[in-house]
């Protein structure tokens, strides 16, 4: 059994010390398997980059609170009265202030992109003084905070960075009024980030919202309350609203586009697999076929057909390892943190968000590159095991 | 072509590499065909725009509503032929993963705004009858296995009817055809009376309205006009090409989509190049062999043909059978489930794809076909 190892071994190490003499299309292959894997982890990394705004945004004992039968916010509204019905059940966190629960409004507004200065919906939210309570990731990074009942906004960094006119001293026209940007607020990498926030109090009247409201965002007394506060909820006859944990709710908002962008990636990188395949195939194909004689050679000598088997899968390996790696480090160099914005197309409006080439994300790629080394060298490998000694010595 | 034998078994001469070779460009026009079926979904439908329409919308956002008065000041303005409202209706079908758009609409006007959209007369006339009657366009109809005369209840939490009901149903009384090929037609229609007087709020009041222009030379220039018409108004307007319009939805996707192409373009571009340094690999190595086809009498312009025959030959097989595997794939749907409404194989990009399978041949088969034709005969029999 010892032999039996130390053959492949010895073959294995020589066939790969031999790869210079055949670097035209060993090249080829390391490069195209390369490719494939680049182009996966690429890809994917911009569903979850976009997963990870979504998802950072959500603290699981926070719950949202919409009008029964809305899915979004967009959609959904809520009178003031229901609000303040919701603020006073029992369960919702309080601090020195009363309970931490904020009514909100959530519209969209037309700015250009900084990239292309085409307009965009750029999502504008209305909030409560409370608000800050319920979301404790978020902080100020520059400025101040707007003052309530001032015409006056503040600007998430992902939103500054994409959009004309957020920048610390700009302004935003609304109606025939500009708003000044005071503030420029992070907030953990999260959805926050991509908004704009102002005064619920002073975005009413400007989006003719009369006094109603579109969502509650309350901070539970612990996660576990959820439940139960959802029960008293939707059970309460004098509202008619669905409570959803704010986790649950991003998570559900970023299906279409994640859906979107793994479709098409996992297709895109399915078919590049079977290409880059077929150039492993290639290229093992001809490393047997122009070392016939040797392998005819190393069998006449009393190396097994296993170990030959073994030696050229362990090549085809190789190859792709190198290649998996180098395509995994290209990806991890060219999209980790690259930062963009796209459409929701649930929410109707902007996330930025940053590209997240993550260790998993690597890991698959390489573990990718394997399996098109081993499918691409196990042919060629059987081949070579089954060339007859004598004709295969006498081949040029 | 009598010399097509002799391509036919130079092909045949290593069948593993041949085949392979020919499945690698076979693999890359696919991806190809799917490049330019995502770059279309992406635009979403920028070229089939109508040149003579407009969009208005509300200055501030799409969401915020217009007077219904403004049609009529939109119409008085010159060089405008036709204004019709549109709202944008939002409701859900069985399953909020299920979206399409709904727009309630005056049904002969927006058909008239709309003429590649393609409705028989008599089902027109059956929707115009009545009142609770929607029409849909193929896709969608397809999608959920809709025909016509069934009912089509749509729930919307947005716009209750006035008893506070969320379910609007509807009567399916017509399927329309899209004129082209990147025609919408996953539409859903329906009476914009219906549902004006069912809604429980919001009455008198539009979400866009689309214009026709009488020159489209004009259309800049009349949209200028219609937001002047509107300027210091409480509610001021937006008004752009349709084209444009369109074109701001699809940039606001952003780059992802032009980073997903730039993508598969380097890919496409990559396996090209793997495939065609094998091929020209392969005739490197028969020098030997072209030496003797010389000595036997072949001039070296039938040289050069041979070679170059045969690697049109591959890149033509490859790159034709791909291309048209792509088209049928595509054919068949979307690989993300109906997120995607216009998917489809855009014709001048398969005339493309294909002046590129003739470019791959020359390109890969001209560089040692003219090595070839170069051989001294000596030299090459003296190199075995």
């Amino acid at each position: 059994m010892f032999g039996w190892f130390s053959q492949v071994f010895a073959l294995t190490a020589f066939s790969v010390q031999t790869i210079w003499q055949r670097k035209g299309s060993t090249a080829a292959a390391l490069f195209g398997i390369a490719g494939v894997v680049a182009v996966l982890v690429g890809v994917l990394s911009i569903a979850e980059g976009f997963r990870r705004a979504m998802s950072a945004s959500g603290m699981p004992d926070t719950a949202l609170i919409l009008r029964s039968g809305a899915d979004t916010e967009m959609m959904s509204g809520l009178s003031r009265e229901t609000t303040r019905i919701i603020a006073d059940t029992e369960g919702i966190a309080r601090d020195g202030d009363g309970a931490l629960a904020s009514a909100e409004l959530f519209v969209i507004i037309n700015l250009p992109k900084r990239s292309t200065g085409t307009d965009a919906n750029v999502p504008l939210r209305g909030i409560e003084p409370t608000a800050f309570g319920v979301r404790s990731d978020v902080e100020l990074v520059k400025g101040r905070p707007f003052e309530w009942g001032k015409n006056e906004v503040i600007v998430g960094v992902g939103a500054e960075r994409e959009f004309r006119g957020l920048e610390l001293g700009g302004s935003i026209p609304v109606g025939r009024e500009r708003w000044n940007v005071v503030g420029i607020f992070s907030a953990n990498g999260g959805i926050g980030e991509s908004e704009i926030w102002t005064d619920a109090g002073v975005l009413q009247p400007a989006y003719r919202r009369g006094s109603s409201f579109q969502a509650v965002y309350a901070k539970l007394e612990n996660p576990d309350a959820f439940q139960t506060f959802k029960d008293r909820l939707t059970t309460d006859p004098r509202v008619n609203v669905k409570v959803v944990r704010q986790t649950e709710y991003y998570q559900a908002q970023s299906t279409a586009v994640t859906q979107l962008i793994t479709g098409l990636g996992t297709l895109i990188a399915g078919l590049m697999g079977i290409g880059a395949v077929f150039g492993a195939l290639n290229t093992m194909y001809s490393a047997v076929s122009s070392r016939t004689r040797e392998i005819a050679t190393l069998r006449a000598l009393g190396f097994g057909g296993g170990a030959i088997v073994f030696s050229v899968l362990g090549e085809a390996l190789v190859i792709a390892l190198v290649g998996g790696a180098l395509g995994a480090g290209a990806a991890y160099l060219a999209f980790d943190g690259f930062r963009t914005a796209t459409m929701n197309w649930q929410s109707f409006s902007q996330v930025a968000f940053a590209f997240d080439v993550t260790p998993a994300l690597l890991l698959r790629g390489i573990f990718y590159a394997a399996l098109i080394g081993l499918v691409g060298g196990l042919f060629p490998a059987i081949r070579a095991a089954r060339m007859p000694i004598a004709s295969a010595l006498r081949e040029s | 072509m009598k010399f097509l034998g002799l391509v036919w078994s130079n092909l045949k001469r290593k069948k593993v590499r041949t085949l392979l070779t020919l499945l690698s460009i076979f693999i890359a026009f696919i991806l190809f065909g799917y490049l330019a079926a995502i770059r279309q979904a992406l635009s979403q439908g920028v070229d089939v725009a109508g040149a003579d329409r407009l969009v208005v919308r509300h200055k501030v956002s799409i969401i915020q509503p217009l007077p219904a008065s403004y049609e009529a000041d939109i119409e008085q303005i010159p060089g405008v032929a036709e204004a019709i409202h549109v709202n944008w209706f939002g409701g859900i079908y069985q399953d909020p993963k299920n979206f399409f758009p709904q727009f309630p609409v005056e049904p002969e006007e927006y058909l008239a705004m709309y003429p590649e959209f393609l409705l028989p007369e008599d089902q027109k006339q059956a929707w115009i009858k009545n009142r609770i009657g929607a029409v849909a366009g193929r896709a969608t109809a397809e999608r959920f296995g809709w025909k016509i005369g069934d009912k089509i209840p749509i729930q919307n939490s947005t716009w209750t009817r006035d008893a506070g009901q969320s379910t609007w149903d509807f009567d399916l009384v017509g399927i329309y055809d899209g004129a082209e090929q990147g025609t919408d037609t996953t539409q859903f229609l329906f009476q914009f009376d219906y549902f004006d007087e069912a809604r429980a709020f919001g009455r008198g009041s539009v979400g866009w309205y689309v214009v026709r222009v009488e020159d489209p030379e004009e259309a800049p220039s009349v949209a200028a006009a219609i937001d002047e018409t509107f300027q210091n108004s409480p509610a001021e307007t937006k008004a752009e090409t349709e084209g444009a319009f369109v074109q701001g939805f699809a940039d606001q996707v952003g780059n992802i989509g032009a980073i997903i192409q730039a993508i598969l373009g380097a890919v496409f571009f990559t396996i090209l190049l793997v495939a065609g340094n094998t091929m020209a690999q392969s005739v490197r190595e028969r020098t030997g062999e072209l030496a003797v086809l010389k000595a036997v009498g072949f001039t070296d312009t039938q040289v050069l043909r041979l070679v170059l025959a045969e690697a049109v030959t591959v890149a033509a097989i490859g790159g034709f059978l791909g291309l048209a595997i792509a088209w049928f794939m595509i054919s068949a749907g979307d690989p993300t489930g109906g997120l995607l409404p216009i998917f489809f194989f855009p014709p001048e990009d398969l005339v493309i794809g294909a002046v590129l399978v003739v470019g791959l041949g020359v390109a890969t088969g001209l560089l040692p076909a003219l090595q070839a034709r170069r051989l001294r005969i000596a030299d090459a029999l003296r190199r075995l």
